[in-house]
């Protein structure tokens, strides 16, 4: 308890730590954002629940890890997973993903979470269990006599987070497949009788998910570790996210991001690093059960 | 007639059967006390899965504090739990056969009665929630579980606790927490059986079909939704506080709150016997298990994947189960009667 006030106090000793903190969350904030924009674009489109998020990242930091191991440079990751996993992803929808769309919607999250337990041991059984990441040899800026220190490969995670985001959005504004992919979303059937292909929308729907994740992933080994079981860490944060913003909320899902990675960051501070994961998910009950106030119904009966 | 004594000694030699097979099977005597602990679990979980349509992803959370709870119950009335837990299973701390059993007694009961107020404490937050956002919900609250305890220096912290080793021969330990499984087992199955007989089954099931209409009929919704869930984490954490003498060492995240093992398994093996049916979550629950120990001893690396696999293909494929299947296959085997005639000119 000592420990905890100690913590907050410091907080408002020295409120330069408060910048870190933020910087440090938004830096985070960023990646998890992207994972959850991927995962609100199939719930929203397809109204299936991708447990398996997470994972798909993880398989993305994997395969620009492998890259750099083999020699290539570790920027060209970044494209590279977002292929690869965009063909991983084409395979799953068509294997799993395609016949659970149709289904309430526990089958898709049960069926997700078999498919985030396979991924994962894959990646074990390819890898290794050990933490793995990619070094850029960039230096760090330091600010505030030191007190900050902002790492060059952090920077530019978030630049190429924020750039991908920004693809990603205008591709859906402006062309032709987003346009349908946001038609599908309003009303599948009504897609179906304008002459939508609404099968391919889902399956490019699902890829592009999945190739958005890949992509994060190629970042976050650039900028933190990687290693098979942490999935379900990024598929947690990814719901927390967009149950906090709701579907099709854009602004919303980014500000939530950013947000959850602060907060968690001053979580970890006061509380200690170990809590870290148990404010995540706490973040995730705290966020449901104010929906849940809100949409309370006021039960009245005649007597 | 006939049927009725045949049920008689369909169940009597599955009882014969219950009391023989770990004599006749002494190696694997574990294997079949952790086949019982599947059983119950299973069975739990469908009567809000299953009866009532409230899938739950978290109902590990009862399984993870029944065991804390009978550990922390049965070290407690003998000694300090901050020193026991601080020395880790070393030190001089001893148990005569008196505090062991008797521990075990208290615990396992404590752990039950805990383990069903948590649920109505936790039921009356996630109860408004529907559908995934129920599963997701208990899913974090089973998480959000693990990680606090495992935080938690007191009961033991990341390093879990190691609970005294069974006193006596250790074969008879086997065969002692076999029958404790069995026993639950057994009661947990006649008491599913009662239940769904009786008017609280039939409301449990019209919260299934239609909440909305059962709210308006005058079924007190939350109310049954609390008590089903009550009933279900007494056996749940009951058998968890049998594991957590049976495993004699146990620590948060991988053996009590063990989330992603059998947090996902007991839903898997429901799936796979039936949801909503009395035997489903017993024939799914042996069915798995044997899965489960032939990947685990002739896959050995890949026996994950194949379990993810098992998972995806009874979700996507085969979500009726066994009973659901045979039930299409063989309705008059359920007493449902089909005419012919009727049938011909649907086909």
């Amino acid at each position: 308890m000592d420990q905890i006030l100690g913590n907050i106090g410091l907080l408002f000793e020295f409120p330069v730590v408060n910048l870190k903190i933020i910087l440090d969350g938004i830096m985070v904030g960023a990646l998890f954002a992207l994972a959850a924009y991927g995962l609100a674009l199939v719930w929203g489109v397809m109204n299936v629940k991708n447990l398996a998020q997470g994972d798909f990242v993880i398989a993305g930091g994997y395969v620009s890890w492998y890259l750099v191991q083999n020699g290539f440079p570790a920027l060209l990751g970044v494209p590279v997973a977002f292929v690869v996993m965009w063909g991983i992803g084409w395979v799953v929808y068509k294997l799993v993903i395609s016949r659970v769309i149709e289904r309430d919607l526990f089958t898709s999250l049960l069926a997700t979470f078999g498919l985030a337990i396979m991924m994962a041991q894959i990646l074990n059984l390819l890898f290794g269990s050990d933490t793995q990441s990619v070094d850029l040899d960039y230096d760090v800026l330091y600010f505030f006599d030191g007190f900050i220190d902002v790492p060059i490969a952090k920077l530019i995670g978030v630049l190429m987070a924020s750039a991908l985001a920004a693809g990603v959005i205008i591709f859906m504004k402006s062309s032709r497949m987003g346009q349908a992919i946001r038609a599908t979303a309003q009303d599948a059937r009504a897609a179906r009788v304008m002459g939508i292909d609404t099968e391919k929308v889902y399956a490019f729907t699902f890829s592009l998910n999945s190739a958005i994740c890949g992509a994060a992933g190629a970042i976050i080994v650039m900028v933190w570790v990687i290693q098979p079981f942490y999935g379900i860490a990024y598929s947690i944060r990814a719901f927390v996210i967009v149950t906090a913003a709701g579907l099709g909320n854009l602004p919303g899902v980014i500000a939530a991001g950013l947000g959850i990675g602060a907060l968690e960051q001053y979580g970890a501070h006061i509380f200690g690093i170990g809590y870290q994961q148990a404010i995540a998910v706490l973040l995730l009950l705290l966020v449901l059960l104010i929906r849940l106030i809100q949409q309370r119904r006021n039960r009245q009966v005649l007597k | 007639m006939t049927v009725a004594r045949n049920k008689t000694i369909l169940y009597a030699l599955i009882l014969a059967f219950t009391f023989i097979s770990p004599f006749l099977f002494p190696d694997f005597g574990t294997q079949l006390a952790t086949l019982w602990l599947m059983i119950i679990v299973a069975l739990t979980w469908d009567m809000t899965g299953g009866q009532m349509g409230y899938n739950s992803l978290g109902n590990i959370f009862f399984y993870g504090t029944g065991m804390y709870v009978a550990a922390l119950i049965a070290i407690g009335m003998v000694y300090d739990v901050g020193d026991y837990t601080n020395a880790a299973g070393g030190g001089i701390y001893e148990f005569t056969d008196l505090q062991y059993f008797g521990g075990l007694a208290l615990g396992v009961l404590g752990a039950g009665l805990f383990c069903s107020i948590t649920a109505v404490v936790i039921g009356y937050l996630t109860f408004g929630l529907r559908g995934p956002y129920f599963a997701i919900g208990t899913l974090g609250v089973a998480i959000a579980a693990g990680e606090l305890v495992s935080n938690w220096d007191w009961a033991g912290g990341g390093q879990g606790i190691a609970l005294p080793v069974y006193p006596g021969d250790l074969d008879t330990g086997k065969i002692f927490f076999y029958f404790l499984f069995a026993a639950v087992g057994v009661g947990t199955f006649l008491f599913a059986k009662w239940l769904y007989g009786t008017r609280f089954g039939a409301a449990i099931n019209a919260i299934r079909d239609d909440e909305e209409k059962a709210d308006a009929m005058g079924i007190h919704t939350l109310r049954y939704k609390l008590y089903t869930w009550a009933m279900a984490a007494f056996f749940v954490g009951m058998a968890g506080g049998i594991s957590a003498f049976q495993l004699i060492h146990f620590e948060p995240l991988e053996s009590a709150y063990q989330t992603i093992n059998l947090g996902i398994f007991m839903v898997v093996c429901v799936l796979l016997g039936g949801k909503g049916t009395l035997w489903g979550p017993v024939i799914g629950a042996i069915l798995f298990h044997v899965f489960k120990e032939v990947t685990w001893n002739y896959l050995l690396g890949w026996q994950w994947v194949a379990l993810g696999a098992l998972i995806v293909v009874t979700v996507v494929y085969f979500q009726d189960g066994v009973m659901g299947w045979l039930l299409h296959k063989r309705p008059e085997w359920f007493g449902i009667k089909v005419e012919k005639k009727v049938a011909e000119q649907a086909e």
